[in-house]
């Protein structure tokens, strides 16, 4: 038992001292939260290039229309200059040009002439001007037609937008607001994340292995200690590296939290953020929008407060533990059994391949948590810890949570047997090709 | 007193029968030569003892009792491949490899020191395994071994991979561990090193133990009664007086000594060939001719595979 410590401590240091653990660890957070960021600054930031469209105008009707917007502004040209233009836009110093022809009032189209890639703002900004201004010409004369002055604005009354907010019963009655927005993001977060955790700390064990055995340090070890011991310990160390890293994680998410909350999320800023989304996406109704957006952050807030979060932590603690004890001491028992690198690929593609199934049907589960497919895939160990996981935020029922659970630690202690046999068998072995047929035999082996 | 005993040990590997009714005993405070041709079932053994791999059926005895799992700390296993953590600075390393072994940290530093002054490495001790040549990385591998003070060491191949002076340390090293009381099973094809350190050998070929016993009397029992005789005379003479019970297989007559070296045929002794040649020449020297090693191990392995 001191032995397997030592070794724990050894891999445990090894890995944490690491400069590459420090820097992904401390970076990781910050890395994601940075392309978070910048994927919402670009979205919200204004478009800063001027940008001068010109305009030939063959109704003459759209002059006023065709004022700056942002920093698009518009020119209008007459017939011949157009003419020339068109042949000729380059070094005309125009983004691009603008014809609107003379029967665009019944056929609903106009062209746009440039010679790059127009941004899709632009070409949504001269669609709206256009439109906007045909409907309204059009709407006025159906009103004048109809003789009842106010009837513009009693049809705008009419406008509706009904906004679902859904709600979940739990079995004690209570109702609580739940967004399948955000449970389907927490649930694909959770699948993803298991998945990553599993695959990269499974693998590194499944590198020391290899290591050592390559290195031959293995044969003074196993006479120092027993194979098991070794494997025990570089699994439970590797493990807990990954929970070090996951606790540090926490502690940064939790600090990152309080500070955005308390410097971004102030009423106001939200507010303000609200509009400036809303602006710079030019919605047709800013009347529903407005009542709508400065509640949303805090409804956000709300409704993943309301995921169950102390069974989220649990269940992924439980299943990343789990789900790595299974896949690491299988991609354990592989580096044992090869000596190269190209058997190692051929090898763990079979090992795991019911952990990349899993990820490959992680869409589909967290789209439809109830289904048969989620349902088997949760219960099936191999796949169970990614399953479930995606699961776990829907709040599924008890007794399966329990079957999973039971059947996943059923088969993981089963793995480790036979994992330890091929290990041991495997670490002396040199210069043999080996294959699942093999190492089936290896697990006949007695002594 | 016997260190350690291996009685009847068997094992199979597939199809493959690697040892065979296998039986040594190594005596306390003595050097022990397990020689063999490759694939004889050397490595097998010693990772039976180093209980790397379990016996099918047979018993190892350490001190006179059954061995168990805690003996190995009493070991000291220096295998054929050598192999280290490459990315490890070597102190740290040799610290971790003692304390796998139950050694205290305290202890495994103190004592780890002392062997790299010995061996004029402590300069190296932050470097990796890595940054080390060749030779240095053997002495390192080397020390692990014995720093935890084993009562039973077993080197497989130890001088592989040294220079001459190097492996002259390592001999005295070897025989300085001896004097102090360590039991040491010695694997080897390096013969020359065999008749200079074992006391006592045991032979397998084939999964069986073909030969055993004390380093002399083994190679007494190879000799094949020839001798190198000098004298003053002539060579007719001698010729003459052996007759056809003996077989002459050289001679030379130079200025300062004539050389003969003769065989004498089974039943004969040293005195009677001693007698036949004393009347007709001057004997300056009488010298028995002891089969190296090398000879011993050619002719025992071929005997056993015409067998």
């Amino acid at each position: 038992m001191n032995n397997t410590l030592l070794i724990l401590k050894q891999e445990y240091l090894k890995r944490v001292k690491k400069k590459s653990f420090i820097i992904l660890t401390i970076l990781m957070p910050f890395l994601i939260a940075g392309v978070y960021g910048l994927v919402i600054y670009f979205s919200i930031k204004d478009d800063t290039e001027e940008r001068t469209i010109a305009v030939y105008d063959a109704t003459n009707l759209f002059l006023g229309e065709f004022s700056e917007e942002g920093t698009t502004s518009y020119h209008f040209i007459p017939k011949n200059e157009y003419e020339t233009l068109k042949t000729n836009l380059k070094g005309s110093g125009y983004y691009g040009l603008l014809f609107i022809p003379s029967d665009i009032y019944s056929n609903n189209q106009a062209q746009l002439f440039s010679e790059k890639q127009l941004p899709f703002e632009l070409t949504e900004q001269i669609e709206r001007k256009l439109s906007r201004f045909i409907e309204n010409d059009k709407r006025q004369k159906v009103i004048e037609e109809s003789g009842i002055p106010d009837l513009e604005e009693r049809l705008s009354k009419t406008r509706t937008s009904v906004n679902l907010s859904t709600l979940k019963v739990s079995q004690s009655g209570e109702t609580k607001k739940s967004s399948s927005v955000v449970a389907f993001i927490a649930s694909y977060a959770m699948g993803l994340l298991i998945y990553f955790f599993v695959f990269m700390y499974g693998a590194m064990v499944m590198r020391s292995v290899m290591e050592e055995k390559k290195s031959r340090i293995i044969e003074v070890i196993i006479s120092s200690v027993k194979p098991s011991q070794l494997m025990a310990g570089k699994i439970i160390g590797t493990a807990l590296v990954g929970l070090t890293q996951v606790a540090i994680w926490l502690v940064l998410g939790g600090i990152g939290l309080v500070v955005v909350q308390s410097f971004f999320f102030t009423p106001e800023s939200a507010q303000q953020m609200g509009q400036s989304i809303m602006e710079s996406q030019g919605q047709m109704n800013p009347a529903a929008m407005q009542a709508a957006q400065p509640n949303q952050v805090k409804e956000v807030m709300e409704m993943i407060g309301n995921l169950n979060l102390p069974l989220i932590l649990f269940a992924f603690v439980f299943y990343f533990l789990a789900g790595y004890l299974l896949y690491s001491a299988l991609l354990g028992a592989v580096g044992a059994a090869v000596d190269n690198d190209e058997d190692s690929q051929q090898m763990v593609f079979p090992v795991t391949f019911p952990l990349i199934l899993s990820i490959m049907l992680l869409f589909p589960i967290a789209k439809n948590p109830e289904g048969p497919l989620a349902f088997w895939c949760s219960i099936i160990p191999f796949t169970s810890p990614v399953a479930m996981m995606a699961r776990v935020p829907y709040e599924i029922p008890v007794w399966e949570l329990l079957l999973s659970m039971g059947l996943l630690v059923l088969t993981t202690i089963v793995c480790i047997m036979a994992a330890a046999k091929i290990y041991r068998i495997g670490l002396l072995m040199y210069g043999k090709k080996v294959n699942i047929k093999e190492l089936i035999k290896w697990l006949r082996y007695k002594g | 007193m016997e260190l350690f005993e291996a009685r009847n040990v068997n094992k199979v590997f597939a199809s493959t029968q690697a040892l065979t009714d296998v039986s040594i005993s190594v005596k306390e405070q003595s050097i022990f030569g397990l020689l063999g041709p490759n694939g004889a079932g050397k490595t097998t053994l010693i990772r039976i003892i180093n209980q790397i791999t379990a016996p099918d059926s047979g018993e190892i005895f350490l001190n006179g009792r059954k061995m168990n799992r805690t003996d190995i700390s009493h070991i000291g296993y220096l295998p054929e491949e050598r192999g280290l953590y490459k990315k490890m600075k070597i102190g740290e390393q040799a610290i971790y490899l003692a304390q796998l072994k139950g050694m205290s940290y305290r202890d495994a530093s103190n004592n780890l020191k002392k062997w790299f002054e010995k061996f004029d490495i402590m300069p190296w001790w932050n470097k990796k395994v890595e940054e080390l040549s060749k030779g240095m990385q053997q002495k390192v591998q080397f020390i692990t071994t014995v720093v935890h003070q084993p009562k039973l060491l077993i080197f497989d191949e130890p001088f592989s991979g040294f220079d001459p002076i190097n492996a002259n340390l390592l001999k005295k090293e070897i025989l300085n561990l001896k004097a102090e009381g360590a039991t040491i099973i010695f694997s080897t094809h390096n013969m020359g090193s065999v008749e200079e350190l074992c006391d006592h050998i045991a032979l397998i070929n084939k999964s069986k133990k073909i030969e055993d016993g004390p380093t002399d009397e083994i190679r007494m029992k190879y000799k094949t009664n020839i001798f190198d005789i000098k004298y003053r005379g002539e060579f007719r003479e001698i010729d003459l007086a052996l007759g056809t019970d003996y077989k002459i297989i050289s001679h030379d007559e130079s200025d300062k000594a004539n050389t003969l070296k003769v065989q004498y045929m089974n039943g004969k002794s040293n005195n009677e060939l001693l007698s036949s040649i004393m009347p007709a020449a001057e004997i300056l020297a009488f010298e028995e001719l002891i089969p190296s090693m090398n000879d011993v191990f050619i002719k025992a392995v071929e005997e056993s595979n015409k067998n």
